[in-house]
């Protein structure tokens, strides 16, 4: 008896830890189930009062209006490019620099580092107008580049990988001179393999945040057969004003792509985040 | 000339530090760090301290119906400061602010609860609170408007089985700011719970462990153990949300359609920036807004620094 009472209140206390737990992740998780319901569910079923909560009869064409109503397999494609032009950039500009800020001595090292890191700090909007001119300049405006030019260069990414060459021990920098590496070889063969952890967790923030970039693609990309797809859902929402399971049936396909590759390189979603947590 | 005759101070000061250069040559290894930085050094002064400047110069003339700009003076500045409707996504932006802000107690409760010893799941509860981050920003705006929608929502369905009002909460002036808030909250409350979950995991066991020894419960022990040791990680994270929601933007874009009514009540800076910026041709004065909006984020960062005195505890 002395030994069961406190056990059972552990015991009460977990359920009713799990029982918050689980309320909170309803709430998390049932506006995606709702949308999948719902562009499952025929235009008429959308408007009974109360509403059906499984669709009548499990109906598809929402699915296939989205394609013929919009460039939406271009508009997919799009996103593709530009997450992948972003990332791809960033990983390899960021580390580049990242690597010679970390390990490298050279003259105005701390001064360049600095002015390096102020790009964190300006909000994109006191920058988007002359970026538009540059883009418009090289007679790039709805073309794909346009749409990850910019977003290929990142003080963050640089800082967060600097953050990790930093740790690394100098013997093998200095095995590798002795036996006549240079520069480049030392850091493409040495050192880049080293951080791959903060490699990868620097991809899947840019290629989350490049998928759903909405501002910069707005303002380069009107054309519908060049935006990406998150700029596509808007022109979508314009289209079918209140027809809700076309919308829900666009805005699942629009997130789907990222949220398989969140289900695959969870752990690295995750390290990103943390570790941009951790950097104050 | 330092890096053919290096002074001695430098010399004595290289040898000290044992720089990675060793006994390659110094001006070899120099040339390669600029060439390793000057991809991104490039990138970062055509896309971004080029705009910068260009902006600011922005802000001081008027875009002409031809091309080519005219020199205002300060015309733009005393425009926007002047502008009803600046004053009015300001005061949006604020609210958006404070409500966004309401993530971190939310993000700190749950991760208090899955430090709990001897949780199951608690990896499975990580990733379902992280999705709606992860989820496309138009598609969430779109999900949630049908959720709000006045006639068919699901919102309403619910409340009105409890005996409230059906509203039309995005067209309600009264209610809109507040709906795209909550949808703001909840997209980040995930965000903000991992990175506490890092900052709680940093914090010893012991300290639990002897708290326990001595009696105390478990709301005791979030009180003057996990709170005053996050603290510090309860400061940046309230600075990034403080940052990320003064330039509030997309969820905006989407739940608010052209003709809603509730417009002007929800519209925030950056909105109103899009607005001049690129619907409107007003780009000065576009322009001007946007360095006042760095003006005040660099203020109420400023003002946080100085308040985290009061509550911030560096172990």
């Amino acid at each position: 008896m002395r030994e069961s009472s406190p056990r059972r209140r552990i015991n009460a206390g977990s359920v009713a830890t799990h029982a918050a737990l689980s309320l909170g992740a309803l709430v998390m998780v049932f506006p995606f189930l709702w949308q999948l319901l719902t562009a499952a569910k025929s235009l008429a079923e959308t408007a009974k009062v109360p509403p059906t909560f499984l669709p009548d009869t499990w109906n598809w064409s929402s699915f296939e209006e989205v394609f013929t109503a919009l460039p939406f397999r271009e508009m997919l494609f799009n996103s593709v490019f530009n997450t992948v032009g972003r990332t791809v950039g960033q990983l390899v500009f960021c580390s580049l620099a990242a690597y010679a800020f970390a390990r490298m001595q050279f003259r105005g090292r701390n001064v360049l580092f600095a002015l390096f890191l102020s790009v964190l700090m300006v909000p994109s909007s006191l920058l988007v107008l002359p970026q538009y001119d540059i883009i418009q300049r090289l007679g790039l405006l709805n073309s794909a580049p346009a749409l990850f030019l910019p977003g290929m260069f990142s003080a963050f990414g640089t800082f967060m990988l600097r953050q990790f060459f930093l740790t690394l021990p100098k013997e093998l920098e200095e095995a590798a001179r002795i036996d006549g590496a240079g520069p480049f070889r030392i850091f493409w063969s040495i050192m880049l393999p080293l951080v791959r952890p903060a490699l990868a967790a620097l991809a899947v923030i840019t290629a989350m945040w490049s998928w759903n970039d909405l501002l910069w693609p707005l303002i380069v990309n009107t054309d519908p057969q060049k935006m990406p797809i998150s700029a596509g859902l808007t022109s979508l929402e314009g289209q079918f004003e209140t027809n809700y399971p076309v919308m829900m049936a666009g805005s699942l396909i629009a997130s789907l792509p990222m949220l398989i590759v969140y289900v695959f390189l969870q752990r690295h979603f995750v390290q990103s985040v943390a570790l941009s947590g951790s950097k104050s | 000339m330092m890096s053919v005759f290096p002074s001695t101070a430098a010399a004595r000061k290289a040898s000290r530090s044992k720089p990675a250069a060793g006994s390659a040559p110094k001006s070899r290894s120099q040339r390669a760090a600029y060439l390793f930085i000057a991809p991104l050094g490039i990138g970062f002064a055509v896309f971004y301290f080029w705009p910068l400047l260009q902006t600011f110069y922005y802000s001081f003339t008027e875009f002409g119906a031809f091309g080519g700009n005219t020199w205002v003076g300060t015309d733009n500045y005393v425009r926007v400061l002047k502008d009803v409707t600046v004053w009015q996504a300001l005061g949006n932006t604020l609210i958006y602010c404070v409500i966004g802000l309401l993530a971190l107690p939310l993000a700190i409760g749950v991760a208090a609860l899955l430090n709990r010893r001897g949780l199951r799941g608690v990896s499975l509860y990580r990733a379902l609170y992280f999705i709606p981050f992860v989820t496309l920003p138009v598609a969430v705006g779109l999900v949630w408007n049908w959720l709000y929608n006045g006639d068919y929502g699901l919102i309403n369905e619910v409340l009105e089985w409890f005996g409230a009002d059906r509203r039309y909460w995005v067209s309600d002036p009264s209610t809109a700011v507040y709906a795209i808030g909550t949808v703001m909250v909840w997209s980040t409350t995930g965000y903000y719970l991992i990175i506490f979950m890092a900052g709680i995991k940093g914090i010893p066991q012991d300290y639990y462990e002897a708290a326990e020894l001595d009696g105390a419960g478990p709301l005791r022990r979030f009180f003057t153990i996990t709170l005053p040791l996050l603290s510090p990680t309860i400061f940046f994270a309230s600075i990034i949300c403080m940052i990320n929601s003064l330039q509030t933007f997309d969820l905006i874009y989407i739940m608010m359609a052209e003709k809603n009514p509730a417009i002007g009540d929800t519209q925030s800076v950056v909105s109103l920036f899009y607005k001049w910026a690129f619907v409107e041709n007003a780009q000065g004065a576009a322009a001007a807004l946007a360095f006042l909006l760095m003006l005040i984020i660099a203020a109420l960062t400023l003002v946080q620094f100085r308040l985290q005195k009061r509550w911030v505890h560096y172990a």
